[in-house]
């Protein structure tokens, strides 16, 4: 694995973009490694486009600016497929984006134009209603983070919630985790 | 969190690591007004206090004027203090940043730091900390969230050294450094607790001829902010430049000291070399962007280009001789300002390194760039542009343009 992998997460203000980075670089640094976690600095208004960003690195992180060429990509809100550039930067074939849609992830490789790496598509808002009662996909989309990457255990995500949320929401959480890891497809 | 802050190392951002420095300093006072992006600080200092985790005597104001004349006071009265600010707020503490460095009392106080208005603007450039160069505060810059806890540890040995007994303030990058979370390694509390110490205070002479610690105290009375007219104010403003002269050899030492209790250490703790000994092309710096900066001289010196990156980490006061002897032998420098000086030549960091090296006979070519203002970012090939521009310089031997944007639209 690369020395350093940066996620850009695409998410609307209020679904969780930015605590879903949060929560991933948190499990990492657990399993012992350097992290950033930021949002893109700028107006936070509900519903509105919103960025985030992670670094995962064996080594110290020197770099202090946004990630412009990320290696993977994770877009919490499929209606952000036509508005928001989610593509930009994904130009190797290692790279991957992570997509909440019930679509399979050949139809929206074409859609989007995906020349190069791979298309990774989870039913997020279906797995949150059913097992949260509630359409937040962060903690969904987590789990196929882990699915793809390989770069933090499923183990660790949930001492993380445990961490982080009452016990029977953490609990719940990591049942969406679960769910989505073993229900995630990828081209 | 609490799980984690047991550990040795922690997730936090730039402002949670400084409010947990202050934790650990046993500071007896802060005042402090929030304020974007130094909010954090505060807040979570509030929670250490209202849940009982530290003995500090926390105090809201009804504005960073205020706060400041109460941390003046505390101070005064021989309190260990601190307190946090950036861009308005700092700029509203103006006057009493004077009398605080005037009256000779060690506040320690972080500055997250920000644009100024108009146009309104809360994101990170170094306009507020530059507005008060010449307030008589010393001033450190840090690269990250992990410097940022180191060094507030340092601040209160550094501002409270009896030769020097003047106020310091720690600069963080706006958001860049105050709201991005980072790994960071804290060290365990008694071991801050005992580096850092009981507060220390010169001696001084009172009137009725008695030698004193130097602090307001109701069994050894003596006068704080006199009047000094034309008779001595001056001679007062001369002893702060003394004053500066000692924090440029401790600023130093301390570094090396807290070196051996934490493993971490900042160059020789006014500036930062990396990559410069044979360097022909560097650009000099202050805060995060060094830490970009310095993956980028990987990547060129991979390419075979010889590039380097000077850190200012203290720029009040400027270590002018180490500022010389690390671009004696460059040919091309470009010197990075994150703010401006309207009507000036350049910005505040270029005057200074163009100042310092004016009696060098061999110097290099010297050019500004101003970036980042009101929080722009700026992407790693941004920043490579510099280095190709500082080549075609050297290769050339001239400048096109003294002061420089980048990233601007024009």
């Amino acid at each position: 694995m690369k020395t350093m992998v940066e996620f850009r997460w695409h998410g609307r203000g209020g679904q969780g973009a930015w605590t879903a980075s949060e929560l991933l670089a948190r499990t990492a640094l657990d399993e012992g490694k350097y992290i950033q976690s930021f949002p893109e600095f700028g107006p936070e208004r509900m519903g509105a486009p919103v960025t985030a960003f992670t670094r995962i690195s064996s080594e110290p992180i020197r770099l202090h600016c946004a990630i412009y060429d990320p290696d993977v990509v994770v877009v919490l809100d499929n209606t952000l497929l036509k508005t928001v550039p989610v593509t930009a930067g994904l130009n190797r074939e290692e790279d991957c984006i992570i997509i909440n849609s019930s679509e399979e992830p050949a139809a929206l490789k074409e859609t989007l134009r995906v020349v190069k790496g791979k298309v990774w598509t989870v039913p997020a808002t279906e797995i949150a209603l059913k097992i949260l009662g509630a359409p937040i996909t962060n903690t969904a989309l987590l789990g196929v983070v882990a699915k793809a990457t390989n770069i933090v255990t499923l183990d660790g995500i949930q001492k993380t919630l445990k961490g982080r949320f009452r016990a029977d929401l953490a609990e719940k959480n990591f049942a969406v985790v679960q769910e989505a890891y073993r229900e995630a497809k990828v081209i | 969190m609490e799980h984690q802050i047991k550990r040795d190392t922690v997730a936090m951002n730039g402002d949670e690591a400084v409010a947990f420095a202050v934790k650990q300093c046993d500071v007896d006072v802060v005042a402090a007004y929030p304020i974007t992006p130094q909010t954090i600080i505060v807040e979570k200092f509030s929670e250490y206090v209202a849940n009982g985790e530290v003995q500090t005597q926390y105090v809201c104001t009804e504005s960073e004027h205020s706060a400041m004349t109460a941390c003046l006071a505390a101070a005064a009265a021989g309190a260990r203090t601190f307190t946090a600010s950036a861009s308005a707020g700092l700029a509203l503490m103006h006057e009493m940043l004077f009398v605080t460095s005037g009256s000779r009392v060690p506040v320690v106080m972080a500055v997250a730091n920000r644009a100024l208005s108009a146009p309104l603007n809360i994101h990170g450039d170094h306009s507020d900390a530059m507005a008060e160069r010449d307030s008589g505060w010393i001033q450190i810059y840090v690269e990250n969230a992990q410097e940022a806890y180191d060094s507030i540890i340092q601040a209160f040995k550094i501002a409270e050294d009896t030769t020097i007994s003047i106020p310091l303030m720690v600069c963080l990058d706006g958001f860049t450094i105050s709201h991005t979370l980072e790994r960071v390694d804290i060290l365990p509390d008694d071991l801050v607790k005992h580096y850092v110490g009981e507060r220390g205070y010169p001696m001084v002479l009172t009137h009725e001829g008695k030698t004193v610690p130097f602090k307001l105290d109701p069994a050894n009375p003596m006068t704080m902010g006199p009047n000094a007219l034309q008779n001595y104010y001056f001679e007062f403003k001369r002893q702060q430049e003394e004053a500066m002269k000692h924090a440029l050899k401790r600023i130093r030492e301390i570094n090396s000291e807290y070196a051996k209790i934490s493993g971490r250490g900042y160059g020789n703790g006014l500036v930062d070399k990396y990559q410069l000994d044979d360097a022909e092309i560097a650009i000099v710096v202050l805060g995060s962007t060094a830490g970009t900066l310095k993956v980028i001289v990987d990547q060129l010196r991979q390419e075979g280009i010889k590039a380097g990156v000077l850190r200012i980490r203290s720029f009040r006061p400027f270590p002018v001789e180490d500022v010389i002897h690390a671009l004696k032998d460059v040919k091309a420098v470009a010197v990075m300002d994150k703010s401006m000086s309207p009507g000036g030549l350049g910005a505040a960091v270029f005057s200074e390194v163009r100042n310092a090296l004016y009696d060098s006979k061999q110097r290099p070519i010297l050019v500004n760039y101003i970036f980042g203002l009101g929080g722009r970012d700026n992407s790693p090939r941004d920043l490579r542009k510099v280095y190709e521009d500082l080549l075609h310089i050297a290769r050339t031997g001239q400048a096109e343009k003294a002061v420089n944007y980048l990233g601007l639209r024009e």
